[in-house]
């Protein structure tokens, strides 16, 4: 694929790195919402090559990570009855709920199965009339689009064996959660660039206002991100606080306009408990009643499925950017990529995860 | 559910070589009874299995067969194979039965001589399919230059296999002098890569899940040991491995912690097809993970890294070798990385399958 190679270009970003090393002069504390940018940031090394000065905190933007366990469980208890087929895209099948997760539910005999589409799902209810199949519909505005349209297909198909366990959240709300949270230390935000795709980024010029921090819509591959943080950085330096849009060949101020169509025929706002973080007013979306039908926690009655989280987890605290996650008295002991606690030490996005792999590499750091 | 495996089939087996059974034909899919041990056991061997192996020690039709070694040390394997589905572009299980523990003998710098394979059959399985399976078998072997010389079949109810599971184990001799291992690897060694990584992997992949690539990627399923050969007579070599499951990560953190060693690598000399590398990208996958069939990984003495990487980019499965990264002093049990824009990570084990992630 040519046009990714083009952002991927070593003799770019070292310019482009050259040029944020120049301009900064202060410390900063930027956040990438999205646990894609983190993912990439990571694999590329780039918060290795930024000046010490500016500072990555990776956000709460990793759908893996801040699904609530309670969620998890009530998927577990669906995913284990007799004639049931559980689909769910493949990363949520390593989340630990309370007591395991979706791959020891399969072992037990559970028909879990992985799908790339909510989509393939409403294909299984088609095949197999006699059993109940439901996806475990979560993520952010991202993959909500295709999730509303499953619902809306299995609606017009008149399918009554299709359902959706949703957890969706919401970028905004959390970018308002996070600059109103106590000990709040972001300074600026690279925004996702895919769910301003689909959302646009219309909602953001009155977020950069009333909290005074540059938002910047930033994409995913190494130059996206580098010229995202350079933008930001000359923002900060300038004292200044608006919305730039540093990912145009695949977002505008619009965004999506008939899959926000559907989105709103679908979905309906509704709080939502992020994992680690705690309830965020109307920070999800759920189904419309006219879509009760097809909601999983109502149809299997999970919904007084309620879990606490581990008291010695300090996820909310690290997806704030509160806390580094080496700093929390159960990393690396209590809680590993082997054995979590919480969700940012399972998913490969998930800043605890990211942090415990770097951290045992001290010692080649000191070498160079 | 019921399985259709022919619709498993992707493409239709090859019957090249292979004579008609006729008795089969009374019973054009496995029943319970092929492994009874009775007559229709028999008629499956006589009529499937021996035309297609051939083979004196294989022909005794024995308890056991009796094979001749040459005198001094041997390498022996096992691996048992269950890819879904049975046949995937530029392969099948047939294939990778043979080639996959062709390829584990080789490792230990071994020429691989004999094959066992086991059979475990499910019930409704047509004997096409597992003709065609059969047969891919019995050309893996001759390319390799292996004979199958014993063997075994059971049938299991249908609904309890995913209509053909084959273990096979294997013999080699290890010529005298060669002295390999993963624990053997030095601070200073060159880390040699065959070609290009994840092939097999999202081959299967594309045609697992129902993905539809608008490419075909084709498996790398083939046997190594000829190309183990010319690098062994190149120069010093200390190790070599094949990344089949887990990838070239796994593969090097393995030898990472046998050796107690760090492994520093190139990002950018890591040989992907663009193809591959696009699927890689489209379920947020990274082809360092992703399973190889008929790729090895040597660990080579510095002073020999040039020899050995011109020995094996002379050899036809060696064509895209590259010199990948080093064995260090640094970072023990670590494998690291240096990106394409100058940046390091670790690259750790995985702790099981890669995941598709959602975004």
């Amino acid at each position: 694929m040519k046009y990714l190679d083009e952002f991927r270009d070593s003799e770019l970003a070292r310019s482009l790195l050259a040029e944020i090393r120049e301009m900064t002069t202060r410390p900063w504390a930027l956040m990438e919402v999205c646990g894609g940018q983190t993912h990439s940031i990571i694999r590329n090394g780039l918060d290795q090559l930024l000046p010490e000065k500016i500072e990555l905190i990776h956000g709460p933007g990793c759908p893996v990570c801040v699904t609530p366990l309670a969620l998890i469980d009530q998927a577990l208890a669906i995913a284990s009855r007799e004639n049931v087929i559980f689909c769910s895209f493949g990363d949520m099948l390593r989340v630990p709920g309370s007591e395991k997760d979706l791959f020891r539910v399969k072992s037990e005999g559970g028909d879990v199965r992985v799908v790339y589409s909510p989509l393939d799902a409403v294909q299984l209810a088609r095949q197999n009339p006699g059993r109940e199949v439901v996806f475990f519909g979560i993520g952010f505005e991202t993959t909500a689009p295709a999730n509303a349209m499953a619902v809306k297909l299995a609606k017009q198909l008149g399918l009554k064996n299709f359902s959706m366990l949703v957890s969706h959240v919401l970028v905004p709300p959390a970018i308002a959660a996070i600059m109103t949270s106590p000990g709040n230390r972001v300074q600026a935000f690279l925004a996702a660039g895919h769910v301003c795709s689909v959302m646009g980024y219309w909602q953001y010029p009155p977020v950069a206002e009333r909290y005074r921090v540059p938002i910047v819509i930033t994409g995913f591959e190494p130059l996206d991100l580098l010229d995202g943080i350079r933008r930001t950085v000359a923002q900060l330096e300038a004292g200044k606080h608006f919305v730039e849009n540093a990912y145009e060949r695949a977002v505008t101020e619009v965004g999506n306009v008939a899959a926000q169509r559907v989105l709103a025929e679908v979905f309906e706002e509704t709080d939502r408990a992020w994992r680690g973080i705690g309830v965020i007013p109307l920070s999800g979306w759920r189904l419309r009643p006219e879509y009760r039908a097809f909601d999983a926690a109502h149809r299997f009655d999970v919904s007084g499925i309620r879990t606490e989280e581990s008291r010695d987890c300090h996820a909310g605290e690290v997806l704030q950017g509160r806390m580094k996650p080496n700093e929390c008295p159960s990393f690396g002991t209590k809680c590993t990529p082997r054995k979590p606690l919480g969700a940012t030490m399972v998913s490969s996005e998930g800043a605890c995860a990211a942090y415990y792999n770097y951290g045992r590499f001290v010692a080649l750091a000191a070498t160079r | 559910m019921a399985k259709n495996f022919e619709g498993l089939a992707l493409e239709s087996p090859n019957f090249e070589g292979w004579s008609c059974p006729l008795p089969l034909r009374d019973y054009p899919y496995i029943v319970i009874g092929h492994g009874g041990g009775g007559k229709l056991s028999s008629e499956l061997v006589e009529h499937l299995f021996l035309p297609a192996f051939r083979n004196a020690a294989l022909e005794n039709l024995s308890d056991s067969s009796v094979i001749e070694v040459p005198a001094g040390r041997l390498a022996f394997s096992t691996d048992s194979f269950v890819v879904q589905p049975l046949f995937f572009p530029g392969g099948s299980i047939g294939d990778l039965a043979v080639n996959g523990t062709v390829n584990d003998l080789a490792m230990s710098g071994a020429k691989p001589l004999y094959l066992s394979a086991g059979f475990i059959l499910e019930e409704g399985l047509s004997l096409s399919t597992l003709a065609g399976i059969v047969d891919r078998m019995a050309s893996a072997a001759r390319r390799a230059g292996v004979a199958i010389v014993t063997g075994d079949t059971k049938v299991v109810e249908k609904g309890h296999g995913d209509g053909v599971y084959i273990n096979t184990a294997g013999i080699g001799v290890i010529p005298a002098g060669i002295d390999i291992g993963p624990s053997k690897a030095q601070p200073g060694d060159a880390v040699i890569l065959s070609g290009t990584v994840g092939d097999h992997g999202m081959a299967v992949m594309s045609v697992r899940e129902g993905l539809q690539f608008e490419t075909v990627i084709e498996s790398d399923c083939a046997p190594l040991h000829g190309l183990v050969a010319e690098i062994l007579a190149a120069g010093e070599v200390h190790a070599l491995r094949d990344p089949t499951r887990g990838g070239v990560a796994s593969t090097l953190n393995e030898i990472a912690a046998a050796s107690a060693v760090g492994v520093l690598l190139e990002d950018s000399r890591i040989p992907v097809l663009p193809d591959v590398q696009s699927a890689c990208d489209l379920l947020g996958m990274d082809p360092i993970y992703v399973a190889n069939e008929g790729k090895l990984i040597a660990i080579v003495a510095a002073s020999s890294a040039g020899a050995v990487l011109a020995a094996m980019r002379r050899h036809p499965l060696g064509q895209r070798a590259e010199r990948i990264g080093e064995v260090t002093a640094n970072h023990p049990g670590l494998v690291v990385t240096r990106t394409a824009i100058g940046g390091t990570r670790v690259i750790p084990m995985q702790l099981g399958e890669p995941l598709p992630r959602i975004c």
